[in-house]
């Protein structure tokens, strides 16, 4: 399946993109990092320490176990600092 | 309900001159939220945003609000892109029967933008660039509701 990727703060400026379209097989939120990790050093780096990020799944904040079927938005990014 | 994700700059005055004006609303609290530079070294405030989901995020912490605190009216304002020191990054107000509702449904939104609302706010400073960090304070902040 393709899923689009996405990457915003230092998640993005880690990984050198802000999107991309990803072709995976994928269960999880977690198999579908790990295999990101395993590609370029870049992206181990911004995956280095989960506990540090946050993932959205079609735009509502999930949780890394969470199954990827259905899915065609993945979000990474850093804890929100908005208001 | 009105919720706006903007990069141009707002004029509080008239965000507010038509706000809250059912007749039910005996009260309304705005907040405004400015880019604050402590160490008078802050260039810009980058703001990053993921549109779309931050509408839906907004929409759904106005929808809890509302019903909360029986809300007559709300209204957010959101900035993104590069603001200086002194600017303001965003609005909320509120519109209630009573003052107490109003009051803390604003405080509530505040907490829940802080941490739930997807912005990341980076400050470039004469002395390089630095993402702002999210506290502990800002998660736990938001177990008081």
């Amino acid at each position: 399946m393709k899923i689009e990727v996405l990457y915003f703060a230092w998640v993005r400026e880690r990984i050198g993109e802000p999107r991309e379209t990803v072709e995976t097989e994928a269960a999880t939120v977690l198999e579908l990092v790990k295999e990101l990790k395993a590609r370029e050093e870049r992206y181990d780096l911004a995956f280095s320490d989960l506990k540090s990020l946050r993932v959205a799944l079609d735009q509502e904040l999930s949780e890394f176990d969470a199954p990827l079927a259905g899915v065609c938005e993945v979000a990474f990014f850093p804890p929100m600092t908005g208001g | 309900m009105r919720i706006t994700v903007q990069s141009d700059d707002f004029d509080l005055a008239e965000a507010l001159r038509e706000f809250g004006k059912a007749p039910n609303t005996g009260a309304t609290v705005s907040f405004t939220g400015l880019v604050r530079d402590d160490t008078c070294t802050l260039e810009y405030m980058e703001i990053e945003h993921y549109p779309g989901m931050c509408e839906a995020a907004i929409a759904k912490i106005a929808e809890e609000a509302v019903q909360r605190w029986s809300l007559t009216d709300c209204l957010v304002i959101h900035r993104y892109g590069q603001l200086r020191p002194g600017d303001q990054i965003m609005m909320v107000a509120t519109a209630a029967r009573h003052r107490a509702e109003a009051f803390e449904a604003a405080e509530f939104f505040m907490d829940y933008l802080k941490s739930r609302a997807p912005f990341w706010k980076k400050e470039v400073t004469r002395d390089g660039a630095d993402w702002v960090a999210a506290k502990d304070a800002d998660e736990d902040a938001l177990k008081r509701w």
